[in-house]
């Protein structure tokens, strides 16, 4: 048989009031995927992110993680709600999120951060956590930082932390949001770097970014979103080198 | 020492009683508050036209027509009940409406109208992310709310709790009109009887003092450890 798909949208629509941000938008992945969604602000491409672990409830299409289709019921105002909230913090387990401005929790060391949602969510014993947590923070390279609170942190770290926090979640997909638009451009570096080595190690990440050298030399599929659609899509080479939406060509036109 | 004619034992039991009074009420004002707040913030419109109605009221009555409404009214109203259940369903129930009751039930609803808004103001400032984080992690409501919601609003709500705090203990002196025991009650009695007010009632003003002026430094202590791993700006 083959593998399971770790994550498949089909057809994402969602409206906000009577503006329609995503009109319909799919996406297949295979285990190891990087996925790079690209667009200009307002495409749609973190709203379709946020879609992925219900931080916005879809108005339409399905979304399936590792062969579990979430399900959805109405609300008494006739609005889409997830049916089962278990399901869904279960679900959103399995997707660990990364943030543009971290989100790191502020009344947390580094490490009780990392550790939090694998002791009260996934329920592994505090030892155990912690080992996990400590593996983690070497491998993003801030392990010496692991007492600090995040606002003593610059960042680039904060960000690294939030990924080491993502990760110790073991998700099937890790989702990343703009993961380095808040950052100093000296620190874009140390994330990018980060992440680079986790795709490398076949690990499967959905990243809405504006980084485009990122998008081309690490991704294996890129989505160019526009007003709510998918322009483009394919690999980096067929999206970056041999565009044929005219959208894609304009947004990679030297802008200077 | 502290004899005071004799009137220093009983002044020192009257003592003991308004600081019991105090945290009671305290802890009675914190439930409610968190109560009214979290119905202020729920989007379901009963629960939001109740705690607006609690709060509108308590905050535009005084505090001493609360509880003479609540000494005198509460036990005419447990007499009604207490009747009808007898008659109604032969269950013999009575509830004896004391001072002391009275006194933490009133001074609780007034302070838990306070603390609605002290702590609806400060969940508010509890930014959105923080949430939101908690929510893709697979946190549960309940979870968020004690693990992420209650730690950072405590930091906006400190300061907050402490006025209220100092506010009501001062408060608690009015339950000696209701006929309650409490150290203001014993020295106006003293004092009438031994006509000296400043012996006894500057001595009361003391302890008032010395308690507000320890919680102050409680409220400071707490008021550090909440705000751990904040940065404070120089």
């Amino acid at each position: 048989m083959a593998e399971q798909a770790p994550l498949v949208c089909k057809d994402i629509h969602k409206t906000f009031n009577d503006l329609e941000v995503l009109k319909g938008i799919s996406l297949e992945t295979k285990k190891g995927d990087v996925v790079s969604l690209i667009g200009s602000s307002g495409s749609g491409k973190s709203t379709f992110l946020r879609c992925i672990n219900l931080l916005e409830t879809p108005t339409s299409g399905d979304i399936i993680v590792h062969g579990e289709p979430i399900r959805f019921g109405t609300n008494r105002k006739g609005e889409r709600i997830p049916a089962d909230n278990r399901q869904v913090e279960l679900i959103r387990a399995k997707l660990s999120m990364v943030f543009q401005s971290f989100n790191l929790w502020t009344h947390m060391t580094v490490l009780e951060n990392i550790i939090e949602a694998p002791i009260h969510v996934l329920g592994i014993p505090k030892a155990e956590a912690i080992e996990r947590a400590e593996a983690y923070l070497q491998k993003v390279g801030i392990y010496e930082r692991k007492d600090y609170y995040p606002a003593q942190m610059s960042g680039g770290q904060q960000q690294r932390a939030a990924i080491a926090r993502a990760l110790a979640m073991e998700p099937e997909v890790m989702l990343f949001d703009e993961p380095t638009s808040a950052l100093d451009p000296e620190l874009v570096g140390e994330v990018l770097k980060v992440m680079q080595s986790l795709a490398e190690e076949g690990r499967t990440m959905i990243v809405v970014t504006h980084e485009m050298a990122f998008a081309r030399d690490v991704s294996s599929q890129v989505l160019f979103l526009h007003q709510g659609v998918i322009e483009e899509q394919g690999t980096p080479e067929k999206v970056f080198d041999h565009p044929e939406s005219e959208r894609m060509k304009q947004f990679l036109a030297p802008k200077f | 020492m502290l004899d005071l004619k004799g009137y220093g034992p009983s002044l020192l039991e009257g003592a003991i009683v308004t600081v019991e009074l105090a945290f009671l009420s305290l802890a009675l004002a914190i439930v409610l508050g968190l109560l009214g707040a979290s119905s202020k913030l729920s989007s379901n419109r009963v629960l939001i036209g109740a705690a607006t109605t609690y709060t509108t009221l308590i905050r535009g009555v005084p505090d001493l027509v609360m509880m003479l409404l609540f000494f005198y009214g509460g036990q005419v109203l447990v007499n009604n009940i207490s009747d009808y259940v007898w008659e109604a369903y032969g269950i013999d129930f009575f509830f004896q409406f004391d001072p002391f009751i009275s006194g933490v039930l009133t001074i609780g609803l007034i302070f838990g109208a306070y603390m609605t808004e002290t702590f609806r103001g400060a969940f508010l400032a509890v930014p959105v992310g923080q949430i939101e984080a908690a929510k893709a992690y697979g946190f549960s409501r309940w979870h968020t709310f004690r693990r992420v919601m209650i730690p950072q609003m405590l930091r906006h709500a400190l300061p907050g709790i402490g006025n209220n705090w100092q506010v009501l203990l001062k408060t608690t002196a009015l339950v000696s009109i209701i006929g309650l025991t409490d150290m203001v009650r014993v020295a106006e009695e003293a004092a009438k009887a031994e006509r000296s007010p400043f012996l006894f009632f500057i001595p009361v003003a003391f302890v008032y003092l010395a308690l507000t002026a320890g919680s102050e430094l409680f409220i400071k202590w707490l008021d550090k450890r909440a705000n751990a791993g904040v940065v404070q700006g120089d």
